[in-house]
């Protein structure tokens, strides 16, 4: 019994609205941030922190966008991968018109201009729903892309097609884009700014607006029948999702790989989105994390396994079994558990609560 | 029953027909609703009895007839606004946000109540944090009111039937609204379950002072409860008045309390 709610006795509503109640919950979030700020940069090579942490947490970030979108608004996007493409391409032309702008400013202010693409992107979902939506959604993600590649605007002219990130400081020399930029300022300054994020998200959605959003999800007319009205909380739900994964496209472009070109964001990178949240958890701000630590560690593992225990397996047959991985799983999880890990993982909480008593 | 004195009207339905393509299910309807009354609708199955309330509150738009609520005929309404000027409703088949938890479900029937901005609830400090507080404080009156207590964490699609009927009571209440629309409240609840919510409904039009507009197929509990009855049948509107009168009126006995029971 030293995982329980047992004996805490909630004397305000403010105690017992707080993100984690239970004790234990707050201390493993304060240990787990440890370990995040502290341990792992202190401890990981530039290896692991640049080619696993930044990926893991950025794409955690565009899974926390899609997450608001799907997991609680309950509008199914394909066009992640677009939204990431217009943050990424909205920062190269901003920090490239205006060099003396924070980088902070910049990555804030493409998120801005992605939330508003969003916004136009999300009109449609006034009128359509479900597979629809999608299909919708999917055409604004291939209309994106096809923007990008043909207006030679986008990427000042240059005749790759390829954008890359200006070197560029948060202040003085700690440069976090560049060939400057250390491995560990680029993870901490992409650590910092996703867990402001993910706690903004956490507020957004215990508040009235993630009520108004689940409320929509769960059964629109009734939502609409005590007052919520659809397309601003429909419209909010895209722009603020839009907002993240611009946000996490353009840390992507500029502080993951410093250059990118649109194909990075196809729609292969939609479906790996909307996958990470199925396996991680829908409606779930966990999840999100959960999810994209999943999908960017099991590829690493699964090439990674096979010499651990002597085998010789080739590159290619892993690639096949990965997909059949990913596949296996996502079935598993849309038929069987539709909250994901994030769900698991309560669910092992409360055996954890009982333990060793099982009633 | 004791005589009580009813107040003004505050809804005024008149001449109401509604049809769905060449199916007529409500035809010529008229009545009102007087301050502070539990008025029942009776009748048949598919005699429109839902469809008056969808009419009342926006969701369908009737092609003939006015309705007055408040003094102010309306115009084409939308489904969001009947909340805005104070209707609130339950459904037939429980209609409730099926992933969220009781708590949640009652707190979002306060969704017009809440000032702070996305901006301020995504920092949740200050304005954001105060009102949530002071939301969840009359939601939780709400809760003490239903005697809801034990349930208030557990996702609303869990609980039992006549349970989901009560959070769903909870959630028209937190707007705390003028008039309260009840469809079929007790309609699938054994007896004891059925005694609580006519004790809700007394009490919720005793203490907070709620107009009540009530469908309910139990007899007994409508004429123990309500003010004044109107029968549909079919689309048409039989009677209108008081329940003993109601009970006695011929056309209502063949057409409706002969053949239910
Ligand atoms: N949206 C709709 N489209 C088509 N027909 C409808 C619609 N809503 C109701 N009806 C029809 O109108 C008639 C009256 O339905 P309504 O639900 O109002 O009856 P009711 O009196 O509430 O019946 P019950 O006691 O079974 O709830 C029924 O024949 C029904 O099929
Ligand atoms: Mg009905």
């Amino acid at each position: 019994m030293l995982y329980r709610e047992a004996g805490e006795f909630k004397s305000t509503y403010q105690a017992d609205q707080a993100i984690l109640t239970i004790r234990q919950d707050r201390w493993f979030m304060w240990a787990l941030l440890a370990v995040a700020f502290v341990l792992i940069p202190l401890v990981s090579s530039e290896y692991w922190l640049g080619t696993i942490m930044l990926p893991f947490l950025i794409l955690a970030l565009a899974a926390l966008g899609l997450n608001v979108l799907t997991g609680y608004a309950g509008q199914l996007s394909l066009g992640t991968g677009g939204f990431m493409a217009t943050g990424a391409f909205a920062a190269y032309k901003l920090a490239t018109a205006f060099p003396e702008l924070n980088i902070l400013i910049v990555i804030l202010m493409s998120g801005a201009i992605t939330a508003g693409v969003g916004l136009l992107f999300g009109l449609p979902s006034l009128r359509i729903k479900g597979f629809y939506l999608a299909v919708a959604t999917l055409a604004s993600q291939f209309f994106l892309i096809w923007m990008f590649n043909k207006f030679g605007w986008f990427t000042n002219y240059s005749a790759s097609g390829v954008i890359s990130a200006p070197p560029m400081a948060v202040f003085g020399d700690n440069f976090v884009t560049g060939p400057y930029a250390t491995a560990e300022a680029k993870y901490l300054f992409t650590l910092t700014l996703v867990v402001l994020f993910a706690l903004m998200t956490k507020n957004l959605v215990r508040s009235n607006i993630g009520r108004e959003w689940m409320a929509v999800r769960d059964m629109d007319i009734a939502a609409e029948i005590i007052g919520i009205k659809m397309l601003p909380t429909k419209l909010k739900a895209f722009a603020y999702s839009s907002f993240l994964c611009g946000i996490a496209g353009a840390l992507w472009a500029f502080v993951y790989t410093g250059s990118v070109e649109p194909l990075a964001f196809d729609v292969n990178r939609s479906f790996q989105i909307l996958f990470m949240i199925i396996i991680g958890g829908l409606g779930s701000i966990m999840g999100a994390f959960l999810g994209s630590a999943f999908i960017v560690l099991l590829p690493i593992f699964l090439s990674n396994a096979p010499h651990w225990v002597g085998l010789n397996i080739p590159v290619d047959l892993i690639s096949h079994i990965e997909f059949m991985v990913f596949g296996a799983l996502i079935i598993f999880f849309l038929i069987v558990e539709p909250h994901g890990l994030a769900r698991l993982w309560q669910l092992l909480k409360e055996k954890l609560r009982l333990w060793p008593f099982p009633y | 029953m004791y005589e009580r004195k009813l107040g003004d009207v505050v809804l005024q339905v008149d001449g109401i027909s509604l049809s769905f393509g060449a199916m007529r299910v409500l035809n010529n309807i008229s009545f009102n609703v007087r301050q502070g009354e539990i008025r029942s609708i009776i009748g048949p199955n598919g005699a429109g009895k839902s469809s008056m309330l969808n009419v009342i509150n926006g969701v369908y738009h009737p092609q003939q007839g006015a309705i007055t609520y408040r003094g102010k005929t309306r115009d084409l309404m939308k489904v969001h606004e009947a909340a805005q000027q104070g209707i609130a409703r339950t459904f037939q088949n429980i209609a409730l946000f099926k992933g969220m938890s009781t708590l949640d479900n009652i707190m979002t029937g306060r969704n017009l109540k809440i000032k702070s901005n996305m901006l301020q609830q995504a920092i949740y400090w200050g304005k954001a944090q105060r009102e949530e507080i002071e939301h969840r404080r009359k939601v939780e009156e709400i809760i003490d009111f239903l005697e809801i207590q034990a349930i208030r964490k557990i996702p609303v699609g869990k609980l039992p039937y006549g349970m989901q009927k009560r959070v769903e009571l909870g959630r028209a209440l937190a707007a705390e609204p003028d008039l309260l629309l009840l469809d079929e409240p007790m309609a699938g609840m054994n007896v004891e379950e059925k005694e609580d919510m006519c004790r809700f409904v007394l009490d919720i039009n005793d203490e907070f002072g709620t107009t009540i507009v009530l469908i309910e197929h139990d007899m007994g509990v409508v004429m123990d409860l309500s003010d004044r009855v109107v029968v549909l049948d079919y689309g048409l509107q039989l009677a209108d008045g008081p329940p003993d009168e109601v009970r006695r009126n011929q056309a209502v006995i063949d057409a409706y309390l002969g053949v239910s029971n």
